[in-house]
């Protein structure tokens, strides 16, 4: 046993410097060399300042952005505490979570329904997305707050709607902090 | 459901259809010690290890010793990692200075990652450092699941061997299963995630200026601007998938964008969860003669990952009958049914496709949080669990529970038909049986009495709880079933990360690995000695359809008979209340 005992400390020594530090820095070396840009996060940089990340989410809230979905990561799209409610269908804090957060997306609009996605929040709580059918149910209010017309501000959305991989995978989605940028944008350089 | 779904779920069932084949004839020929075309790169390699570790590569080992070697190294990697989470804030790579971890945490995480469960009790992001991640946590998602091939491998050695008293070396098997299936997989993986936009990197965390910062609200802080953690993720997220490990580098785990940016990175991360699981069953087929006892195992697999998948699937496009004003149907611009605790690229489908996925295994990665599905949707990753995660199956420790349920299932069609069972040339006996039912009941006697000491116990137990009503139950049950078979999923909302629940999980998943792992090592070293009986006319085949259907039946009755009253105090119980338009 005790002949065992070493060479698992000898095993577990010799085989940590090969997965454990070997395998991730070789990993390392080849993304910072060809992948550079997604290895580190895809950040958008505007004069030198961090804007965000293309792939984490930020809150937005008042008439003029499109609004990204509820989030449960810490107080709002904390990217140092991912996470979902765990709230369960049953749930009396969930249906009330879920009413407050229609009210807020009504007041703004027209009314109707509201597109399930744009009133629960994620499993990460930085979703990054919404779907179309969330970007097309602020349109009016987004055009309105900005004094844009409507058309322009719909035109936008299909610009930035990324559609299925090989028109087959995952699901037809708007990436709201790029959808928002580009409004800012669009705004400024008419 | 919509047609597009179905045509993503058909994708991904195709693949490892065809890939079954291939990847097992791969293995076989790798545990054999047959030449592959990896061997002039890893064969050196392998000398360097065994002549560092002075491991003698030409011992064969009895069972007894082969399961000594293997308690002696989990015990000496998990201290190690012990001590690695301990002392984390004094080694390097821990840009963000962040503390030793705490006892009780520290150990049920080594526990938790020696047994190839990766249940995590915290926040990784904020809690483990870049090398405790790298050098502890990923380290284990390669042994754990060398260590599981190596004991699926042993099994299917008793089989094949006749009258023979050993059944290999465990540091053989161990390094092959390393370097020739995991390594090369990780590798190649690890970079097409990164090329995706899986994060590769050591970076200090970034900080971003809000492009709309946020004004204080009653209950929230004024927010200007967002910390985005950084870190070695593509290198982890690889063999966490691989290895069917499942431990994310993010809490989010497979949800985070960082970790699962885009649909194709998700399928991707699906299929090298089932690759090594179905390869496995054409490795028994091969290595045991019988090519077709290996495809109607697959086949027994296949009927119940279809039946999970699509009662999961119909379960989450449902409308939650609670909410009013909102729009829940699927249509061209939305994919509709509960999102809630999903995320918008997976949708329905994807969502309902990993949570089958990651609990057919023993993986426990997920991509959306199963707390939130539909009682239904949600009763499906438990059962997957339940039924002992032999669908498809964690690496290795799938294929040897499924044999566990195929010398069941042969000995109860002896017993119909009035024979001594045999199972391709090796009688079944009594030690063979006893053996298997340990196997059986070790499972549901560990969770079964600590969810019920855990609902019994206000303080303890109770406190912890996210949700009130039956789903408070399925949070407890769910807990305990994923540690003991070794999971690793959760239904997140429960707090573990207190002492009763870290000390009984950590107690939960060494018992559900090692207790159930050496019943499997005496059945193999039993069998290995036995003679070679020919089949004769009363030998019950195992390679037809009616095999296949009896496997499902034996599976489906053991845990339907085991775990149908508590199902139907939770998930069952909570459907037909929500339905009713109860909320809790």
């Amino acid at each position: 046993m005790q002949k065992l005992l070493i060479i698992s400390l000898r095993y577990t020594l010799v085989t940590t410097l090969l997965l454990g530090l070997g395998y991730p820095m070789l990993v390392t070396l080849i993304a910072q060399h060809v992948w550079k840009d997604q290895a580190n996060g895809q950040l958008i940089v505007q004069n030198g300042t961090i804007l965000g990340s293309h792939w984490i989410g930020q809150p937005f809230s008042g008439p003029s952005y499109f609004h990204s979905r509820p989030s449960a990561a810490g107080n709002g799209y904390d990217a140092t505490a991912s996470g979902g409610s765990n709230w369960s269908p049953s749930s009396q804090k969930l249906v009330d979570r879920i009413s407050a957060s229609v009210k807020n997306e009504q007041t703004d609009t027209a009314g109707g329904p509201v597109p399930i996605d744009l009133v629960t929040a994620s499993a990460s709580g930085l979703d990054p997305d919404i779907t179309p059918a969330a970007a097309e149910y602020q349109a009016s209010r987004v055009a309105q707050a900005r004094g844009l017309p409507l058309n322009q501000v719909e035109a936008l959305i299909q610009k930035n709607v990324t559609e299925r991989e090989f028109g087959l995978l995952g699901e037809r989605r708007v990436n709201v902090l790029q959808l928002n940028l580009a409004l800012d944008q669009m705004q400024a350089h008419p | 459901m919509t047609t597009n779904g179905w045509l993503q779920i058909f994708l991904f069932y195709s693949i490892i259809l065809v890939a079954t084949k291939p990847i097992g004839l791969y293995m076989a020929r790798v545990f054999e010690g047959e030449r592959t075309w990896l061997d002039p790169i890893l064969c050196p390699i392998e000398r360097l290890i065994y002549k560092l570790t002075g491991v003698d590569a030409t011992e064969e080992m009895p069972w007894t010793v082969y399961g000594m070697a293997m308690l002696a190294f989990s015990l000496v990697s998990m201290l190690v990692l012990y001590l690695i989470e301990r002392t984390q804030a004094w080694l390097p790579w821990n840009p963000q200075h962040l503390p030793n971890v705490p006892a009780a945490l520290a150990l049920n995480t080594a526990a938790s990652f020696t047994t190839n469960t990766n249940w995590q009790a915290y926040t990784p992001e904020t809690t483990m450092s870049y090398l405790t991640q790298m050098a502890g946590l990923a380290y284990h998602n390669f042994t754990s699941a060398a260590l599981g091939m190596a004991v699926a491998l042993v099994l299917i050695r008793g089989i094949s061997r006749r009258e023979h008293k050993t059944l290999g070396n465990f540091w053989v098997d161990m390094t092959r299963a390393t370097l020739w299936v995991l390594l090369p997989g990780a590798l190649v993986l690890a970079l097409a995630l990164v090329s995706q936009g899986v994060i590769q990197n050591f970076r200090p965390y970034d900080t971003a200026k809000l492009v709309q910062p946020q004004p204080a609200t009653q209950t929230t802080p004024a927010i200007t601007t967002q910390t985005i953690a950084q870190g070695p993720v593509a290198s982890q997220e690889a063999i966490k998938e691989l290895g069917t490990n499942g431990g994310g580098f993010f809490n989010a785990n497979s949800a985070h964008p960082f970790e699962n940016p885009t649909p194709l990175t998700n399928f991707l991360e699906m299929l090298a969860i089932f690759l090594i699981p179905a390869g496995f069953t054409a490795t028994l087929g091969r290595l045991t003669g019988s090519p077709r006892h290996g495809w109607a195992v697959f086949a027994a697999m296949a009927v119940l990952f279809f039946a999970g998948l699509t009662t999961a699937y119909w379960a989450e496009s449902q409308p939650n009958p609670l909410l009013h004003t909102v729009d829940q149907r699927a249509s061209k611009l939305q994919a509709g049914g509960n999102m809630e605790g999903k995320e918008v690229r997976f949708g329905i489908v994807n969502s309902a496709l990993f949570a089958t996925v990651t609990t057919d295994t023993s993986c426990g990665a997920v991509n959306s949080m199963h707390d939130s599905f539909m009682p239904l949707g949600g009763l499906v990753p438990l059962t997957n669990m339940l039924l002992g995660e032999v669908i498809f199956g964690g690496v290795g420790a799938g294929l040897y529970g499924m044999v566990i349920f195929v010398v069941l299932a042969v000995f109860i069609a002896g017993l119909m038909v009035g024979r001594t069972p045999e199972y391709l040339g090796k009688k079944i006996e009594s030690y063979d049986v006893k053996m298997a039912m340990l196997y059986i009941l070790i499972f549901p006697l560990i969770i079964l009495s600590f969810a019920a000491a855990s609902v019994l116990l206000p303080n303890l137990g109770l406190s912890s709880l996210n949700n009130a009503g039956p789903h408070g139950l399925s949070e407890i049950l769910y807990a305990y079933t994923s540690a003991t078979g070794n999971n690793g999923s959760a239904f997140a909302g429960l707090n573990a990360n207190t002492n009763w629940y870290n000390l009984t999980l950590a107690f939960a998943m060494l018992a559900g690995r090692f207790l159930m792992i050496v019943p499997v090592l005496a059945i193999a070293g039993n069998l290995a000695g036995k003679r070679y009986t020919p089949p004769s006319v009363g030998t019950f085949p195992v390679t037809t359809p009616l095999f296949t259907v009896l496997l499902v039946g034996v599976i489906l009755i053991v845990g339907a008979l085991t775990f149908f009253p508590v199902l139907s105090l939770g998930p069952v119980l909570e459907h037909l209340l929500l339905r009713a338009g109860h909320s809790f």
